[in-house]
Order: C-alpha cells, then sequence, then structure tokens
C-alpha cells in the first residue's frame, strides 16, 4: 500500500515505521538495522521536538531530514507514530 | 508564690464613665537573687566574638576528580515492548505488530505522514542534493599567510622523577600513536627511584599512556616496525635490545643476551627491510654497528666494528651515535660517530675491509642526526655542534649546504616526509626551527619556542604535517605544521634538484681547485727536495770539498763587499744630492762640528760618517763639493 508507494522511488533504500513506544512496527530493512534506526532515531525526534517547542511553545514539529555522506534520512513525526525514510542521494 | 489582683467595683458604679487618673508607680513584689541557687549553674567564659554586618564568604578550592572516558560502542537493545510480550518471541512480536496495524490512529496518522515523506523524497530526486557546483572552476590561489604551527597536545611524564624524552616513534599504520623512550643520559644522574618504564602514547589521550613498556633498564631509543606495526625493538642503557609485542602486554617478549650485547647504551636502532621483516640494527657508542634477527635475540647475526683504518680493531673504533637507512637503499646505510665522522658503508661487501666504503669528515662534535632526504637519497642532512649540514654522497671533502652556526647547540633534525626542500631541527634552548631551503637558507623559515629545557628528539609523521618533539624534562609535544609546509608545492622537486645539482658543482670545482694548489706545492717541495740531493752527490773527495768550500766563502765575501760599496755609493749620492738641493751651508756646518781630517787630497775622511771615499767614486759635482771641503777644513782648523 502506501510503503510500497514509497519504496517505488528511486533511490529509496528503506522504510520504518515506529510507535511512541519506540517499537519498530513495520520495516522494509532487517531487524538489527532497524532496532537500531528507531533507538536513536526516536531520541533525536525527541530533542528536536522539545527544541522547538522550547524556542517557540506554539510551534511543532512537522518534518525532520538529516542529510549526510552517503545519505539522507527523512522523519515524518506524529503524536503515536513516526515515518522514518532512508534515501541515496541521486546521482 | 502568687500574685493576686482584685478588682472591686460597686454595683452602683457600673455604666459609670471611666475617669482614669495617673498614680505613681507601686513595687508589687521584689524577688531578690538567691544566691544559692548560682550553684546549679556554671558561668561561662568570656569569648570574644566579632560581629559584622558584612556577608562572610570564604574562599575553597576544589579539584574534581578526573573524570576518565572511554569511547565504546552500543549494542541497542529493542525495547518498549509491553510486559506481557516477549521480544525474542517471534510469532508473539508479529501478533502485535499486526495489531498495532490495525489501531485507528494508525490508520489515520499514517497517510498523512506518507504523503509529506513522498513529497520529501520527490524533492531529492529533482535535485541532486550532493552535487559539486563549483568543480569545473580553477582553484583560486590564496595568498600565502606567514606560516605557523601549533600545539594540539602535551604528553608529559606520569612519574615524579622527570626524565629525558630520548626516542621516539610514530605508529607506522596512520600514527595515532606514538612510542616514547625515555632514560636519563646525564652520566650518573639516574636516581635510584628513577622508574624505567616507556610509554606508548594515543594521540587522542594526553592525560594517560595507552601502554606502559618495561624493560630492565631505560631505553635510549625504540622503533616501530613498519611491516608489523604490533611490534617494536628498542635499545636500553646498558647495550641490551628489548623487543615488544603490543598485543602481549608490558613485558618485553624477548631480550638480548648481555655478554652479546653493546658494552655502551645503544643510540639508535631501525629495522630492515628483509624477507621475514624480522631484522633490525643497532649502534652504540662502543663502536659496534650489529645486525639482529628478533626471533633470536641471544647473539648479533652479524658485527660491525667502526675502525677507520678499517682493521677491526675495537680500541680505535668510533662511538656511533646514529644510524641511518632507507628502504630504497637496503643494501647502504651511514652511520654518525661522536667524533663528527659520518662513515658510509657497504652492507653486502665481502670483507670486513670493504665494509666501510668512505667517510665525510663533517662536525667539531657528535652527529646527533643523521638522515637521507626521502626524495633525492643522494644527498642527506646531517647534525651536529651548532649546524646543520647538507652533503651529497659524491663530494667526500665537505658538505655542499651549511646552516650558519646558531647560537645554542642542535640536538636532532629530520627531513619532512612530504616535502623535498623542509626539515626541522631542534636545539638546546628549546626552539624547534623548520627551513625551507627554496625560501631561505640563511635562516629558518619558522622557528617555535616549544619549552623552556632542551629538546632532545623529534619525528614527524608520515602525513608531514604532525611534529613530535621530546624535551628534557619528559614532556612530548605535538605540533600540528601550517598546510604550506606540509603540502608539495609544484616545481618543489626541480627546482630542489637544481638546487643540489648546482652545489655539488660548486664543491667539485672547489674540490679541484685545492687539489691542484696541493699538487703544485708537492711538486714544489719534491722539486727543492731533489736539489739538495743533486748537491749532496759529490761527497766522496774531501778535497774537492775544502776547495769548493773555499770558492763559496770567497764568493760570498766578495759579493758581500760588492753589495756594502754599492751601498756607500747610494747613501752617499743620497746624502749629497739632498744637500745640493737644499744648500751646502748644510753639510758644511755639519762637518764644521765635527773633526774633519783630511789627509791627502784625494782623500777625505769624515768620522761622522765613516765613510771611505776615493776620488774616482766621485762626480765632478762631488769633486767641487770637495774643494768647498777642503776651504772649510782648513778655515776651522
Amino acid at each position: 500500500m502506501l510503503t510500497r508507494r514509497i519504496q517505488g522511488q528511486k533511490g529509496v533504500q528503506g522504510i520504518i515505521i515506529v510507535n511512541s513506544e519506540g517499537i519498530p512496527v513495520k520495516t522494509t530493512l532487517d531487524n538489527s538495522s532497524t532496532v537500531q534506526y528507531a533507538g536513536l532515531i526516536h531520541q533525536l525526534v525527541m530533542k528536536a521536538r522539545s527544541t522547538v517547542r522550547d524556542i517557540d511553545p506554539q510551534n511543532d514539529l512537522t518534518f525532520l531530514r538529516v542529510r549526510s555522506k552517503k545519505n539522507e534520512i527523512m522523519i515524518a513525526p506524529d503524536k503515536d507514530y513516526f515515518l522514518i525514510v532512508i534515501q541515496n542521494p541521486s546521482d | 508564690m502568687e500574685i493576686v489582683h482584685v478588682y472591686t467595683k460597686d454595683r452602683e458604679e457600673f455604666g459609670r464613665q471611666c475617669l482614669l487618673s495617673d498614680r505613681p508607680a507601686e513595687l508589687l513584689l521584689d524577688v531578690l537573687p538567691d544566691q544559692n541557687l548560682a550553684s546549679n549553674f556554671i558561668q561561662r567564659s568570656h569569648r570574644d566574638q566579632a560581629v559584622q554586618a558584612g556577608r562572610q564568604v570564604s574562599e575553597h578550592q576544589v579539584n574534581t576528580e578526573r573524570f576518565e572516558s572511554d569511547s565504546c560502542g552500543i549494542n541497542h537493545v529493542e525495547g518498549g515492548w509491553p510486559k506481557d510480550i516477549n521480544p525474542l518471541d517471534m510469532e508473539q512480536t508479529i501478533r502485535f505488530r499486526k495489531k498495532a496495524e490495525k489501531d485507528e490512529s494508525y490508520l489515520n496518522s499514517i497517510p498523512q505522514l506518507g504523503s509529506v515523506a513522498e513529497h520529501c523524497g520527490r524533492q531529492n530526486n529533482a535535485v541532486d542534493i550532493y552535487q559539486e557546483p563549483f568543480d569545473g572552476w580553477e582553484e583560486v590561489e590564496e595568498s600565502p599567510e606567514p606560516p605557523s604551527a601549533k600545539t594540539i597536545n602535551i604528553f608529559r611524564d606520569p612519574n615524579e622523577v622527570k626524565r629525558t624524552v630520548t626516542g621516539l616513534s610514530w605508529h607506522p599504520d596512520g600514527g595515532r600513536k606514538l612510542a616514547a623512550a625515555y632514560s636519563c643520559l646525564d652520566f650518573q644522574k639516574a636516581s635510584r627511584d628513577m622508574s624505567l618504564d616507556s610509554y606508548i602514547w594515543d594521540v587522542e589521550n594526553p592525560n594517560r599512556p595507552e601502554l606502559t613498556l618495561k624493560p630492565a633498564s631505560p631505553l635510549v631509543c625504540l622503533d616501530y616496525n613498519p611491516k608489523d606495526p604490533h611490534t617494536l625493538v628498542g635499545g636500553s642503557y646498558n647495550g641490551q635490545i628489548v623487543y615488544w609485542d603490543t598485543r602481549r602486554g608490558s613485558q618485553p617478549v624477548e631480550l638480548s643476551s648481555v655478554e652479546h650485547s653493546h658494552r655502551d647504551p645503544v643510540y639508535k636502532i631501525i629495522w630492515l627491510q628483509s624477507k621475514t621483516g624480522t631484522d633490525a640494527f643497532s649502534a652504540s657508542t662502543d663502536g659496534q654497528v650489529l645486525w639482529w634477527d628478533v626471533r633470536r635475540l641471544s647473539e648479533p647475526t652479524e658485527r660491525l666494528v667502526l675502525d677507520p683504518t678499517r682493521e677491526g680493531n675495537l680500541d680505535r673504533a668510533l662511538g656511533a651515535i646514529s644510524l641511518e637507512f632507507e628502504a630504497t637503499m637496503p643494501t647502504k646505510f651511514m652511520v654518525g660517530t661522536e667524533q663528527g665522522l659520518v662513515v658510509s658503508c657497504n652492507r653486502k661487501a665481502k670483507t670486513p675491509t670493504e665494509k666501510i666504503v668512505c667517510t665525510y669528515d663533517g662536525h667539531h662534535g657528535p652527529v646527533y642526526a643523521l638522515q637521507r632526504n626521502p626524495f633525492f637519497p643522494k644527498n642527506f642532512l646531517t647534525v651536529g655542534d651548532w649546524t646543520a649540514r647538507i652533503w651529497s654522497e659524491d663530494i667526500k671533502e665537505s658538505s655542499i649546504m651549511c646552516t650558519k652556526y646558531q647560537m645554542s647547540y642542535l640536538t636532532d633534525a629530520c627531513w619532512s616526509p612530504v616535502r623535498p626542500s623542509v626539515f626541522f631541527t631542534l636545539k638546546m634552548d628549546g626552539m624547534l626551527d623548520v627551513w625551507d631551503i627554496l625560501f631561505k637558507q640563511s635562516d629558518p623559515t619558522l622557528s617555535l619556542k616549544v619549552c623552556d629545557r632542551a629538546l632532545y628528539s623529534l619525528r614527524v609523521q608520515d602525513n608531514g604535517r604532525l611534529v613530535a618533539c621530546g624535551s628534557q624534562q619528559g614532556e612530548t609535544t605535538l605540533l600540528e605544521i601550517c598546510s604550506e609546509l606540509s603540502t608539495l608545492q609544484k616545481n618543489e622537486k626541480s627546482l630542489l634538484a637544481a638546487m643540489f645539482e648546482r652545489e655539488t658543482k660548486r664543491e667539485k670545482i672547489l674540490e679541484a681547485r685545492q687539489r691542484e694548489i696541493r699538487l703544485k706545492e708537492r711538486s714544489r717541495s719534491e722539486q727543492s727536495r731533489e736539489e739538495e740531493i743533486g748537491r749532496e752527490d759529490g761527497e766522496d773527495d774531501p778535497d774537492q770539498l775544502i776547495a769548493r768550500a773555499e770558492r763559496d766563502f770567497y764568493n760570498q765575501v766578495e759579493a758581500e763587499l760588492k753589495r756594502r760599496e754599492m751601498r756607500e755609493e747610494e747613501a752617499l749620492r743620497v746624502s749629497h744630492s739632498c744637500s745640493l738641493i737644499s744648500s751646502h751651508f748644510h753639510l758644511r756646518a755639519s762637518l764644521s762640528g765635527r773633526c774633519i781630517h783630511c789627509g791627502s787630497p784625494g782623500q777625505v775622511h769624515t768620522k761622522h760618517a765613516g765613510l771611505h771615499l776615493s776620488p774616482t767614486h766621485l762626480s765632478s759635482s762631488d769633486q767641487r763639493m770637495f774643494s768647498n771641503i777642503h776651504q772649510v777644513s782648513f778655515h776651522v782648523l
């Protein structure tokens, strides 16, 4: 369904859906990477969200992109879940 | 005792207004102090108490315990699973996951999130985010900034008694570790409680050495094996060679036997290029250079005595202070000696006499450092006394380039491994000099004061940017050199090659001239010697000898007489011409003052001049003078 559509895009390496407790609910990557991403990104999102909120309490985090040398991690946060997409740069 | 107050008021007076009046004080009760009660109490001593309105503060220093942090990875374990679900059980987790997917909020939020993510993903695909926009443009030449170097770290000897850092060696793999050898080289200054340890430091952590090496006697030098970065070999103060494997801990794996080792501290030890990668050679001031195979340190594999007369005589051997070995020329090596000579040797020579190829007489004092230029192996750098010199292998008489005499003694030097024209020198006043001979030859390009004490050892890391120098107080300072001095400039190699060529040629010409002059001298002295020999040939006949002696004597006497007459004539002519110019009064006056003896008309004997004149020698003017003199003399007499 939706994950298939996103995964069909060019360069997408994997998709992970994590719930508010940090459990990966749906994933297309292998277990160990999933667990690692879920754990680390959860903390990052919490930190980013609190940062945005501290600066302006009316504000909230809508999207987070982490671009690195090898790929890009895109995180879409929500109240209970967040969606992580790992994409490779287009060459 | 109860004190009771009674207020009375007549009934008829209720409701009447109060009329207050003054009344003097009335003593109701007076309780006198009872002295007996005082015995129940103890009187306290007086105490001075200062009272101040200001806030009281006190100064207190706190040094927190050093927090030792260690980096290590963390293995993330899955968490957050509810209590009833076992995370290792696949079935339960799958079931849980499936249930979560059916959740309403899930179904609501995921499409939203999905669309946002999709949008950004498409964005990425539209624009190449990792594209280099200015790829094709030329690199703009930055304006040259003055050369500089920055201290990154200082590694201090953790022991109480500080020892000198006498040897340094970088880890061959990337240079993240630095091995430092500590010892006290001052004669008999090593105290009993001086620690024997040497350390391997991790460049990132200056607080604590990564590994301690515990030899039996302090190490003077050490070297990492370039082929196997876990092994090290070190030379110690008592002459033994020690071999470590860092995987096996601090204790040496093997020690060479005392009988077969050096008899003096081992000043330098270097690994050799060999198939097995286990060969090393060491040099010491006892005059020997020994080759070792580290698998069997009980005995050296080869021995060379540094005797300049090539006889292998240990008494006449020169003490070695530095060694040089270049991996690109494995059969040759050079030794720097205490006497200031640099000896070039060939390892593969058949007889011991051929081992020593030639010597270069360089310095007035010990040659503390010796290294070939990594780009031009024919030229090498030596440091000793107060100068640093660059030599060419072909010119044996003198160095091709020399720095001027510095203010303090030079202790160590090495070439930069990336720039052929840059070398570093250390001085006893704690200065590190960086010389760039293409830029300036008379002075160092950069001069840094690293510390107040003398610096003893120097090592440049293979990337050319990091330099470690060790001082007398056990501090190893790690410096980063600015990028100009550690990146290869264009044309550098060709310019430097041209410079070396030019200097070599100059020296050759000078040498040739010297030789010519010497030859001429020699031939002249030989000629004179031949004449003497020729004269001494006719010594057989004594009569002839006597006759010859007589002849010589008379010749000499005659020559002397003639010379004297010439001189007299000259003198007279000079004096007469003088008086003629002035007036003959002068002469008369001088003559009248003396006793003049007029003998025969042809002779005037003037005592004061002591001349013996005869008229034949006089010119016409003189004769006239003569007649004047006659008159005068008569007058006086």
